[in-house]
């Protein structure tokens, strides 16, 4: 199974073309259904922070959700099951990097699924995908 | 999103409103269409420029978020410094966070009786109290504050304005993500008087598009071109620096102002010369895959402590290496660099003030002005003494500072040296002086700004037109123009955003505009800008053309006065037929 990584986060300019991407991917135009999240590290000039889901093989965020809405997916991270999901935002909490955004207009989180729709528009190598190395 | 919504804002009563405008942007798209309306609707006509009744529209376009490069907002309001219409366009990322936000304009109204700044989402407005930010000697510091003090980090704006601004500087700018600007015609003027120190913007809503499969088809070849037909590469390696060398080699390079047009020391303040020895990151505004935006590093030692430094970024392109480097002399990078720095810090428009600076170097020269006006020491090249004259602009302690911050037109009034003030319709003069087109473009362009009708590239491309076809070339160009800021377009990405792949692009959306309307749309848009021109007093008549173009051989050689007034004549001829029927 491969997992979206971060090649070199010092390469990205901001532009957010993966955030539009991710979004784009599901049908919408804009950001809010964006798996991953480019912010500046305080101020364009100090680069950017970005941030996505690690594809952890014991994810905190699938211990957390109380009703079974998130199981394992091979190879790391976790897969949504939506009709389950009771807008708790356990998940949300309990990610230490923040990997884990909120849809408002649907109150449900949003992960990445590691597809890598978003490497193809990141024209500075910051993102990629890697077969995932089981630890 | 999408929703055809403004948010009107009222800075008198603290209070706010959302209108749905479907009925605007169906007919006139969105950005400088739409902005216009609303401007004509709102603002009080014949107004004082700084009173209560000058209004500020913003407006993104509905390509704005969906398509790359569709990265700029287009603010109108009336110009400070041209006391007539005025626009003015910036990045960032205040594009994708209006349209996020949920708004396709924003009105802004009245004057607040105490400073303020806005935080905007997608619920409204939050009216925030700014007396602690009022009067902070950099806007760096401005933008560092709110980022802590506001939502939405990664999807907002943040556009300020510096002591020029509060100071009513006629040619203050509004910064936008500390290196992108509303830099021209005064915005930041306009802000200043209505004692509105900030804009937060934040929003992350999105829309579900009916037709996905072709949105991403056009969205794809769209991003193609941009990041693989080489179309954008100028922008994307070097930056818009890269124009210094092949500028001056044409021998269009405006020096020391205007008295020459080849700069000895363009090599030192070249785009090959910063990229290689100053570059120190490169970003880009939000949905631009090209990150034209360059940041050059400053690292200087404390002379008090020993290995003790700092390190300054300084955003650089082709207009500030112009404005505060050839125009000025300055072949010095360091210290090119610390006068830009300077600028930014007060929030004043590049353009203006270096060419303010250069005309009150000349006229110091000349004794039109002493050193007890000046009070520092001008003389071309050396950086020192402008970064301080910078200072003295914002902060106008004396009669003549108090006139150069009302621009070279009106300083040259006062003080002499209207042969070299290098003013075109009240605005401060661009880099180019590759021949007549470039100059008829600042005296007729709509917002007399290179950027109107680009004939500094008509100058580049074509010889032996008349002056007639020169004009008609021109309005032609700025009519097209109105089509991509009403889109909102980045400028640079014009060669990509052709009128067959805007149809397609908006085709998707639903729009029905064959390319015809498309061009039917601009010309209106432009007969429309000419129109509330007139209304506000503008007459082709009273323009002024500074002696010194005439002086100074162009790339076109000496530029012939005939040639000058048949085109003039020939746009008066237009202007005034377009006015009689509008």
């Amino acid at each position: 199974m491969k997992r979206l990584v971060i090649m070199d986060a010092e390469r990205c300019v901001g532009c957010q073309l993966c955030m539009f991407a991710c979004s784009r991917r599901l049908g919408f135009a804009g950001l809010d259904k964006s798996a991953l999240h480019v912010k500046s590290v305080g101020g364009f000039e100090r680069g950017f922070t970005v941030v996505v889901c690690r594809a952890c093989m014991d994810p905190p965020c699938l211990r957390a959700c109380p009703v079974n809405a998130l199981r394992a997916r091979d190879g790391g991270g976790v897969i949504l099951d939506l009709s389950k999901c009771i807008g708790c935002r356990f998940c949300e909490r309990a990610c230490d990097i923040g990997a884990v955004f909120w849809d408002d207009s649907m109150n449900k989180p949003v992960i990445c699924v590691h597809c890598g729709y978003c490497v193809d528009y990141c024209n500075f190598r910051v993102l990629g995908v890697e077969e995932m190395i089981r630890r | 999103m999408n929703q055809n919504n403004v948010l009107y804002i009222d800075l008198e009563r603290k209070s706010f409103y959302i209108k749905n405008r479907s009925d605007l942007f169906n007919k006139w798209l969105g950005g400088v269409g739409a902005a216009l309306q609303l401007y004509k609707e709102e603002a009080v006509k014949g107004s004082d420029l700084l009173s209560p009744g000058n209004v500020i529209v913003f407006a993104v376009g509905p390509l704005t978020a969906l398509y790359p490069l569709a990265s700029k907002v287009v603010a109108v309001f009336k110009s400070p410094l041209t006391g007539n219409y005025g626009e003015s366009h910036a990045g960032g990322r205040s594009a994708t966070a209006i349209r996020s936000a949920g708004y396709d304009a924003l009105v802004i109204k009245g004057v607040s009786d105490r400073p303020i700044y806005l935080i905007i989402g997608e619920k409204g407005v939050q009216f925030k109290d700014a007396a602690t930010l009022w009067g902070m000697r950099s806007t760096f510091t401005v933008g560092r504050v709110l980022r802590e003090a506001s939502p939405g980090t990664g999807v907002r704006t943040i556009m300020r304005i510096g002591r020029a601004g509060e100071n009513l500087v006629r040619y203050a700018c509004v910064v936008s993500e500390t290196y992108r600007h509303f830099g021209r015609m005064g915005l930041g003027t306009v802000f200043g008087s209505k004692k509105l120190k900030a804009l937060v913007i934040h929003g992350k809503s999105s829309i579900r598009l009916p037709k996905i499969k072709a949105y991403r088809d056009v969205y794809d070849e769209i991003y193609d071109l941009a990041v693989k037909s080489g179309s954008m590469k100028k922008y994307h390696e070097l930056g818009t620096a890269m124009n210094i060398l092949p500028i001056n080699t044409l021998g269009a390079l405006p020096t020391k102002n205007l008295s020459e047009a080849r700069f000895d020391g363009a090599e030192n303040i070249s785009g090959e010369d910063l990229a290689a020895k100053k570059l120190g990151r490169r970003v880009a505004c939000s949905h631009c895959p090209v990150a034209c935006i360059h940041l050059a590093t400053i690292r200087e030692p404390y002379p008090d402590e020993p290995y003790f430094y700092k390190t300054t970024f300084v955003s650089y392109d082709y207009e500030l290496l112009y404005s505060l480097g050839s125009m000025l002399g300055i072949s010095d990078i360091n210290g090119l660099l610390k006068l830009m720095d300077e600028v930014e810090i007060g929030g004043l428009d590049a353009i203006s003030t270096g060419v303010a600076l250069a005309w009150a170097t000349e006229a110091y020269k000349k004794g039109l002005i002493k050193l007890n006006d000046l009070l520092v020491d001008l003389d071309w090249g050396k950086a020192d003494p402008y970064r301080e004259a910078v200072k003295l602009i914002v902060d106008q302690p004396n009669e003549f500072y108090k006139a150069l911050a009302m621009g070279v037109d009106h300083s040259s009034k006062i003080y002499g040296g209207r042969d070299f003030a290098l003013s075109f319709g009240g605005n401060e003069m661009p880099g180019y002086h590759t021949g007549p087109a470039a100059h008829i473009g600042y005296l007729i362009g709509s917002r007399h700004s290179h950027l109107d009708a680009a004939g500094y590239s008509i100058d580049q491309k074509m010889k032996g037109l008349s002056p007639e076809e020169m004009v008609d070339k021109l309005i032609e160009e700025e009519q097209w123009r109105q089509i991509l800021s009403s889109l909102v377009i980045c400028y640079f990405a014009r060669g990509i955003y052709e009128p067959s792949i805007v149809k397609k692009a908006l085709d998707v959306l639903g729009y029905e505009f064959d390319e015809e309307r498309l061009k039917e749309l601009g010309r209106c848009i432009y007969r429309e800008k000419q129109a509330l021109k007139a209304s506000e007093g503008f007459r082709p008549s009273e323009l002024r053309i500074p002696e010194r173009i005439f002086e100074v051989p162009s790339f076109h050689g000496l530029i012939d006065k005939n040639y000058m007034k048949a085109a003039l004549d020939h746009y008066s001829k237009i202007f005034n037929k377009t006015v009689a029927t509008e």
